[in-house]
């Protein structure tokens, strides 16, 4: 059970003059049961790309292919696919819209064709699954404040029970402990139910601490894929690109560079205050 | 889809036209489309042709750039040059099932095809030439005489301007919004009338709630920048007539007249 | 002399039901007292809903207290007669550049503010011209906002409240919204003002990196300020700013925890990357 893009290209307003080549030749496989973080600036295609992992975008050319199926084969059932990899995006509270959270997050499961009761019990297990308190549930969505509204956006498209769960930037505009609260979300969903993440984000921080996986995207191509170490390691590349290590990596280089053997691959806090501690000891 | 829209979006160039005071460009887009409407005669679509293409030739905004724009509203046309084809009575041409086509019918829609294509075409160009702010800045100096009958001009100028300049926004917004209910499993395509209706309301409740949310933080901004209405106001680009909106207005009567004398005198 | 003061500012948000009666109040801010000196840079942090962003709109004549007063530059803001000097001489930036940004051309839209204060035709062009190179934006004047990236939106905000010649700029979250390349285009946009004009500025934000450089901190929490001091002071106090459940920058956390390991040589409230690694050169290294 997988994701593959094979030779992904995507080109927007094709034809005309400001033809922008938005993907260009993206191939990876995601592997089922992954934490993957897609990180890269503004315009570099990310957003583009998750798009296609739904359907919304159809290639220009090229293919994606979910657990094997093709995803444009003709007899391929989009809908089906919508409900299987769930996406979430940018500020996704602002897509609320129902008179009360509860119905909202019936939305996405009645539309997959559940019954009234299927659905109900699909949105009870979504909210409870992102934490947010009972009494919020009959609630009208615009009463709730900016981080609660987050999570039952979030949990509207958990109620369809996606294998795959893609998320733009959740935590844009979120204060730290937010952004803490939704990151530890995301990682008991993948490690509770084994649901596979990808986390769009230009945040290094966010990233290095949660994904297994990392593909950085620039101008429409996959830059770099590896492990949050194997990345890290790699500052100029990521600096010759308007990106950023996390500072802590920058600590580490500097260190080293300064003397001191010290592990610079190290993306965290605490695997860094280790690091250092034993340098001084042993020095 | 919808980025494409680009009517009455502004068209950055340096152009004659572009350097036109906007009160010359209002007054001469109404000349032309009234010259559309005097007469249905073929010389006078000969003139109106001529001189659109003179304009579209000195606006510098690329032909593709305008036709761009005109795809939202080839719907309308289409409708619209049907219905003139078969509703309108004559000499019978061809007959299919309960339609007729008659040779007033084929005349009718041809005509209003170019007469409406034309409309938009010219208007476009108005608001492709010009910025919002100068249209309203136009609307306002040129309505000033208004404000006698107590009409807000500059309110009602104003709040145009932020329209126009807010329609590529919630555009973008409603693109956003449509693609992250379809990814919810919504369907805006197929079904019957009431079901395609029914939904439209995971869209549009977000975006008017959006449209609201931008509107409070805009007048807010507004207010946080002194604004005050009309009152007290100065121009940073204060409407001056230069000579070439003379000139430009004496072109555009010589148009009119000799659209007029087509009308009269001309046999066809 | 201090540009702003607020003197136990109090405001509660009332939310009314169909009928006018009241339904519920809400106290944002509670007995805030705050001194802004002029040609200061401060910074406020504080989480979602502790009252950072209404304590903005206080300053800048939006909201007015319920109880207490706040002056600018000696003016009562809940004066009538006083706002419009108010608004000139503390502009304020929010959060959204889109929904601030009124023309749809750059430079028409920094002209707005001048504009509206009823400035000379002549002048505003310079204010215009002035501005929009302090904020390194001249060579977009003729562009549409809407083409531009989040930093150099914010950027065009910024200028069309510099064009006002105000004393003080309030920048609510300016950077929220933005990545990582915004942001830092804002903050050091922010410093420049600061530095080079003498622009007082009171910074509002949640990103801990953006407050090392201020003169002053303070943090708040359910409307009311809870800590003042130095970035190093109050960086200092890690324990404390957990219980507030906020972060603090990843240096300092890192100088923090190595502390606690035994590297008692370290200063408390290290607050950059360099510094962080000449303390350690210094007290440790091997060389």
């Amino acid at each position: 059970m997988s994701i593959i893009l094979d030779h992904v290209n995507y080109i927007y307003s094709k034809g005309t003059n400001d033809e922008v080549k938005a993907l260009d030749d993206v191939s990876f496989e995601i592997k089922d049961g992954d934490f993957v973080g897609l990180i890269g600036h503004t315009g570099s295609g990310k957003s583009t790309l998750v798009q296609h992992l739904d359907g919304l975008l159809k290639a220009t050319s090229g293919h994606i292919y979910y657990n094997g199926e093709d995803i444009y084969d003709r007899d391929f059932d989009m809908r089906a696919l919508r409900g299987k990899v769930g996406l979430v995006f940018q500020y996704p509270e602002h897509q609320l819209f129902e008179e009360d959270v509860f119905k909202d997050v019936c939305y996405g499961p009645r539309n997959m064709g559940l019954s009234e009761k299927e659905a109900s019990l699909a949105a009870y297990s979504a909210l409870k699954a992102v934490k947010l308190p009972d009494e919020c549930f009959y609630v009208s969505p615009f009463e709730l404040s900016g981080g609660q509204k987050r999570r039952a956006a979030i949990a509207g498209v958990l109620a369809m029970k996606p294998e795959v769960l893609v998320l733009d930037e959740p935590t844009a505009g979120l204060d730290p402990e937010g952004r803490e609260e939704i990151l530890d979300l995301m990682k008991e969903l993948h490690d509770t139910r084994g649901i596979t993440v990808i986390l769009v984000s230009h945040s290094m921080e966010d990233v290095a601490d949660y994904a297994h996986h990392i593909i950085v995207m620039e101008k429409g191509k996959v830059f770099m894929s590896g492990t949050p170490r194997e990345i890290y390691s790699h500052i100029e590349e990521l600096e010759s690109i308007g990106l950023a290590a996390p500072k802590v990596t920058y600590i580490m280089h500097e260190l080293k560079r300064r003397g001191f053997d010290v592990d610079t691959s190290i993306t965290g806090v605490k695997e860094a205050v280790d690091s250092i501690i034993g340098a001084v000891w042993n020095a | 889809m919808l980025r494409e829209m680009t009517i009455g979006q502004y068209y950055q160039a340096e152009s004659r036209l572009h350097r036109l005071d906007p009160r010359v460009k209002l007054v001469g887009t109404l000349i032309f489309i009234i010259s559309l409407f005097i007469s249905q005669k073929v010389s006078c679509y000969v003139a109106a042709t001529v001189f659109l293409i003179c304009m579209i030739r000195l606006s510098r905004v690329p032909f593709l750039h305008m036709i761009k724009g005109m795809k939202a509203i080839a719907f309308i046309m289409l409708i619209t040059v049907f219905f003139n084809l078969v509703f309108t009575p004559g000499e019978e041409l061809v007959s299919f099932w309960v339609f007729k086509i008659t040779s007033q019918g084929v005349r009718n829609a041809i005509f209003t095809a170019v007469r409406l294509t034309y409309l938009i075409l010219g208007s476009s160009l108005m608001t492709l030439t010009t910025t919002p702010n100068d249209l309203t800045d136009g609307l306002e100096k040129g309505l000033g005489f208004m404000k006698v009958f107590k009409l807000p001009v500059h309110e009602i100028a104003m709040m145009m301007s932020i329209a126009l300049r807010f329609i590529p926004i919630l555009l973008e917004e409603t693109d956003k919004i449509m693609k992250a209910q379809q990814a919810r499993g919504a369907d805006f395509e197929s079904g019957g009338m009431i079901r395609r209706v029914r939904a439209m309301v995971p869209l549009l409740v977000p975006l008017f709630v959006s449209a609201f949310r931008r509107a409070n933080d805009l007048a807010l901004a507004m207010e946080a920048r002194c604004y005050h209405g009309g009152e007290g106001r100065t121009k940073m680009k204060p409407l001056k007539y230069k000579p070439w909106d003379f000139r430009a207005y004496v072109i555009l009567f010589c148009y009119i007249a000799l659209v007029v004398l087509f009308g009269i005198i001309s046999p066809l | 002399m201090a540009i702003v003061e607020t003197h136990g500012l109090s405001f509660d948000y009332i939310r009314r039901d169909e009928e006018g009666n009241v339904s519920s109040i809400n106290r944002a801010l509670d007995d805030v007292e705050l001194s802004v000196k002029k040609g200061e840079f401060i910074a406020i942090l504080g989480g979602n809903g502790s009252g950072k962003s209404t304590l903005a709109k206080q300053i800048n004549a939006i909201l007015y207290p319920t109880e207490g007063y706040v002056l600018v530059d000696g003016k009562k803001t809940s004066e009538e007669e006083n706002i419009l000097d108010i608004r000139q001489k503390a502009g304020m930036i929010f959060q959204n550049p889109d929904n601030q940004i009124i023309g749809s051309i750059v430079e028409e839209d920094v002209g707005f503010g001048p504009e509206n204060m009823g400035v000379a035709t002549d002048d505003i062009w310079q204010r215009v011209e002035e501005s929009l190179k302090i904020l390194g934006m001249w060579e977009y004047r003729k562009h549409s906002p809407m083409r531009l990236s989040g930093g150099q939106k914010q950027r065009v905000a910024i200028a069309g409240v510099v064009a006002m010649h105000p004393e003080c700029i309030i920048m609510d979250e300016p950077t929220a919204m933005l990545d990582p390349a915004g942001r830092k285009e804002v903050i050091r946009a922010a410093r420049a003002l600061n530095d080079v004009e003498k622009i007082t500025i009171i910074l509002i934000t949640h990103y801990m990196e953006e407050v090392v450089y201020a003169d002053r901190l303070f943090v708040m929490q359910d409307g009311r300020i809870k800590m003042t001091g130095t970035p190093r002071e109050i960086f200092s106090r890690v324990e404390e700013l957990e219980e507030l459940r906020l972060d603090v920058p990843q240096a300092t956390r890192l100088a923090y925890e190595l502390k606690k390991r035994g590297l008692s040589l370290l200063p408390d409230g290290i607050l950059t990357e360099k510094e962080l690694v000449t303390e350690l050169c210094r007290s440790y290294s091997i060389m």
